[in-house]
C-alpha cells in the first residue's frame, strides 16, 4: 500500500533500445538511498526489464538485470507488472524474476492516484 | 491575491529532437504569466543537452540554451543538470573538464551539474511536478 510519501517510478522502456531503463532505475536507486519508499510499475516494453534470461546486450552495453537483482537491498519490494503487457507482449509470469505483482488493466489509474509523486521513464 | 503555486520541471527529452524543451519553456512562460513559480527546472536523460552551450542553431531558429539563460535572467530560476546523464553524453562544466582531463567544457552558469537528489528535493518543494519528455 502507497504511503504519503511514497515515489512511484513507472518503467515504460525496454533493456538496450535506450537509456531511459538505466536512468529510470538509477533514479529509483538514489530516492531508495534518501530513504523514500519507492514503488515501481512496469509497464507496455518495461516489463522486458524483468526477464530473468536476459543477457547482457550488444558489446559495451552493460546489463540492467544486475540492478533488478539489487533492488531489494534497496528496500525497493513493490515491484508491480501490467497484467496487459503480459498478455500482450505473451510473457509468462514464470519467465520473469521472483517477487513481481501482476497489475489488472483497471487497478493501474489507483496506482497513479495512491502516489503522489511520480517519475515516468 | 492568490497565492500562486510552485512547480517544478522535469526536461528529459533533447533541443531539435524532441519537442519536449519547447514544451517546458512555453509551459514556464505561461504559468509565470499566471502568477505561479518555477522552483526549479531539472534537466536529466536526453535533456541535458539543453545544457550545452555551444549550441549554434541557425540564426532564423530559436535558440534553446539561449531561452533557458534568458527564464534563468528573468525569473532567477534554477537550472539543474543530471551530473552522470551529462558526462555519459559528453557535457561537462569547467571544473569536471579539468577533473577528467578534457580540453574544454560546455556546461556553464546558470546551468549546473548536480545529482539526482537534486530531481527528488525539486519533486518535493514543489506542489505541482510536471515531466516534459
Amino acid at each position: 500500500m502507497a504511503t504519503p510519501d511514497a515515489l512511484l517510478v513507472v518503467i515504460r522502456h525496454a533493456p538496450h533500445s535506450s537509456n531511459w531503463l538505466r536512468e529510470g532505475l538509477d533514479a529509483a536507486l538514489v530516492a531508495a538511498a534518501f530513504g523514500q519508499p519507492v514503488h515501481l510499475l512496469f509497464m507496455g516494453q518495461g516489463i522486458m526489464a524483468l526477464l530473468k534470461e536476459q543477457g547482457s546486450g550488444a558489446p559495451g552495453q552493460k546489463a540492467t538485470l544486475p540492478i533488478i537483482d539489487m533492488l531489494e537491498m534497496y528496500d525497493i519490494d513493490a515491484l508491480w507488472v501490467s497484467e496487459e503487457a503480459l498478455q500482450g507482449l505473451r510473457i509468462r509470469q514464470d519467465l520473469l524474476v521472483d517477487g513481481i505483482t501482476p497489475v489488472p488493466a483497471q487497478e493501474i489509474p489507483m496506482l497513479f492516484q495512491q502516489h503522489a509523486k511520480i517519475l515516468n521513464f | 491575491m492568490h497565492h500562486g503555486l510552485h512547480y517544478g520541471l522535469l526536461v528529459m527529452g533533447a533541443p531539435y529532437s524532441s519537442p519536449a524543451p519547447h514544451s517546458a519553456l512555453r509551459f514556464a512562460h505561461a504559468i509565470i504569466a499566471r502568477g505561479h513559480k518555477i522552483a526549479g527546472v531539472f534537466f536529466y536523460h536526453d535533456g541535458v543537452h539543453n545544457g550545452a552551450s555551444l549550441m549554434a542553431p541557425p540564426q532564423d531558429e530559436l535558440n534553446l540554451h539561449e531561452a533557458w539563460r534568458e527564464l534563468n535572467q528573468q525569473h532567477a530560476i534554477p537550472l539543474d543538470i543530471c551530473i552522470a546523464a551529462a558526462l555519459r553524453r559528453g557535457l561537462m562544466s569547467e571544473s569536471e573538464a579539468q577533473r577528467h582531463g578534457q580540453p574544454a567544457f560546455n556546461v556553464a552558469p546558470p546551468f549546473e551539474l548536480t545529482g539526482l537528489g537534486q530531481l527528488l528535493d525539486l519533486q518535493q518543494r514543489a506542489d505541482r511536478f510536471i515531466t516534459f519528455a
